[in-house]
């Protein structure tokens, strides 16, 4: 990308330099974070041995889909695909409604034991009883190794709810409420009628951010799931990517060198498996994730 | 307060004013039921932290521990108290000292002119936000890895023998803090841009008029503008000190360098979940969240005698 300077007013000797170094910096950032990405998809498409002699730089080499075609016969994979797509979808419809509704109810200036309530929120983001009580609690309520752990019991969220309460806060006028009480229109249906409709950002920020932390997240899965069939993608991801236990010590000397770069190759592939959904979502919505980052920023 | 005061002209009792609200409880119920019983249940669930907690005697049922400070003592005397601690504020500290990168990148995107050029550098630098912990760490495995990776392979060209450096103690804390800012630092930046668009564009126009360079508008228009926000940031990093995320320095624990990678945290889920020492582990995790509190009391404190800028 050329570092085209469309300013026309007259620039100083200074300024000019400085236009100079900005643009070598951005586009060596550019490179750093872009390229360890773009490796990892060549090297998905090359054959294994190419990548760990160096040879792999630009331009997949040796061009193959064995490790595609490896994740195919992985079922764990696909069941964790599965489970991943389910936590996602219901969790974050279970998130939505209950940072939102909460969200709107506390930004009621009208709502009585507002600061109160506030309070029991605001503090769960510095206290909580840590990893072994809330581990027994899940227990005591019979949630241990079910779905709905993955669902129900974390969904709210202090976090989105403020954001949510100060664009509620922001953005709705006191006024429309005034009137639609004196139509006679209940909370209820004033909310779901008329402030629903006018926040479509604010619930697609939510939205977004609860599903790529649902897609993303392996702690919940890892303290409280058992069944393996119940594991989410990021569980079934960290035993091929890191826990990678070596099943195939046996075999001739040969099959365990194939079987050790196929593991490999299938290690990248994996990678771009499990994350392309995202990515390939992302610059589409990205505008809602800043939103959402700068009406949080309005309250601090 | 019995008698409401203000510009409603309903000025019935609190009572009717909580009725006309009933469907705004009705909205505030699920969260305030998922909070009683999950975040809230589990705090007086840390009183097993005092007692010998057996899971057949329940919470209140189990003995207190004698003496009750038993499980905090068992922790200070442990040799891991000093390990998990020092690495625990090494790597928080040393996340604290990049604190600065993504300032500098707001304040950088903020002078790019161009727009579609910035834009498709912020998409970029972004994107990695977005990747999960696992397949980040899994990344860094592969590529680091001595034998088949990137790294390996510049190594080699360069003429050297590759370092293991995912079984490296020394080299952990660097890793971690680096490998954050390469994901983080783009995402971490739009709260900065944020404040920045706020910036009066006739401020910039006055400094152009007096001749200030672009570098002399960064430092006393921008820098003045970001103090708050960064400020603030600062100071809730601060009251996280001891709680270093448990998932990423989880995976990237192993045999090899676990000496700098063992921290509080990883400590509290070995010793609770695998060891199921459920009140050492609760102790040790209250004792940290203690640290935790007093800590962001303090920096709060200071910051607001220092700077006017506070959390509350």
């Amino acid at each position: 990308m050329a570092a085209s300077v469309t300013r026309k007013v007259k620039k100083s000797g200074a300024d000019k330099v400085f236009d100079v170094i900005l643009y070598v910096c951005s586009v060596l950032i550019f490179l750093l974070v872009l390229y360890p990405l773009y490796f990892v998809v060549i090297a998905s498409f090359s054959d294994p041995s190419a990548v760990a002699g160096g040879q792999v730089w630009l331009l997949p080499k040796g061009f193959t889909l064995d490790g595609y075609e490896e994740i195919l016969r992985h079922s764990e994979i696909w069941i964790g695909y599965r489970n991943t797509i389910f936590y996602t979808l219901l969790g974050t419809a279970v998130g939505m409604v209950v940072n939102i509704f909460a969200a709107y109810a506390l930004s009621r200036k009208d709502l009585v034991g507002r600061k109160f309530f506030m309070m029991l929120f605001i503090i769960t983001m510095f206290f909580n009883g840590g990893l072994i009580p809330t581990f027994l609690t899940i227990k005591d309520f019979h949630l241990y190794n079910t779905w709905a752990v993955m669902i129900v019991p974390f969904s709210v969220s202090t976090y989105n709810i403020i954001v949510a309460r100060t664009f509620f806060e922001n953005n709705i006028p006191e006024e429309l409420n005034d009137a639609a009480r004196i139509d006679g229109c209940g909370n209820l249906h004033y909310f779901f009628k008329i402030v629903l409709p006018l926040s479509k950002a604010i619930l697609a920020v939510i939205g977004l951010w609860t599903a790529v932390g649902m897609w993303n997240s392996y702690f919940n899965a890892l303290i409280y799931l058992k069944d393996a069939d119940k594991y989410p993608l990021q569980l079934i991801l960290r035993n091929i990517l890191i826990t990678s236990n070596m099943q195939m010590s046996f075999g001739s000397g040969e099959a365990m060198q194939i079987a050790l770069r196929l593991s490999s190759l299938m290690r990248y592939s994996v990678i771009i498996v499990s994350t392309l959904p995202i990515m390939c979502f992302y610059p589409f919505v990205q505008k809602y994730f800043n939103q959402g980052v700068m009406i949080g920023a309005v309250k601090g | 307060m019995k008698r409401l005061k203000g510009r409603d002209e309903n000025q019935a009792g609190l009572w009717l004013r909580i009725r006309r609200n009933w469907g705004l409880y009705l909205m505030l119920l699920p969260a305030l039921v998922l909070l009683l019983c999950f975040t809230y249940r589990p705090m007086y669930g840390v009183l097993i932290a005092f007692k010998e907690y057996k899971a057949s005697n329940g919470i209140l049922g189990s003995a207190w521990a004698d003496p009750w400070f038993k499980y905090f003592k068992k922790f200070f005397d442990s040799f891991q108290f000093g390990t998990t601690i020092r690495n625990t504020l090494v790597i928080t500290l040393y996340g604290l000292l990049v604190f600065p990168v993504p300032v500098i990148l707001a304040l950088g995107i903020n002078q790019m002119r161009d727009g579609r050029y910035r834009k498709v550098f912020q998409t970029v630098t972004y994107m990695p936000h977005f990747i999960s912990t696992v397949v980040i760490v899994g990344l860094i495995t592969l590529l680091l890895s001595p034998g088949s990776g990137v790294f390996g392979a510049i190594c080699n060209l360069l003429g050297f023998e590759a370092p293991n450096l995912m079984g490296s103690a020394g080299a952990f804390k660097h890793l971690y803090v680096w490998t954050d800012v390469w994901q983080h630092a783009g995402w971490d930046s739009i709260i900065y841009i944020a404040a920045l668009s706020g910036v009066d564009p006739s401020l910039y126009e006055a400094a152009t008029v007096d001749g200030a360079t672009n570098l002399q508008k960064i430092r006393h228009v921008d820098i003045p503008m970001l103090l708050p926000t960064a400020v603030i940031m600062l100071i809730m990093r601060m009251g996280n000190l001891m709680s270093l995320g448990f998932e990423k320095v989880y995976l990237m624990q192993n045999d090899l360098n676990l000496s700098s990678s063992e921290v509080i945290s990883t400590y509290v889920y070995k010793i609770g979940v695998i060891n199921t020492q459920y009140s050492y582990s609760a102790a040790i995790n209250l004792f940290s969240t203690i640290v935790n509190f007093v800590l962001l009391i303090l920096v709060n404190k200071i910051s607001k005698r220092l700077s006017e800028n506070s959390l509350w």
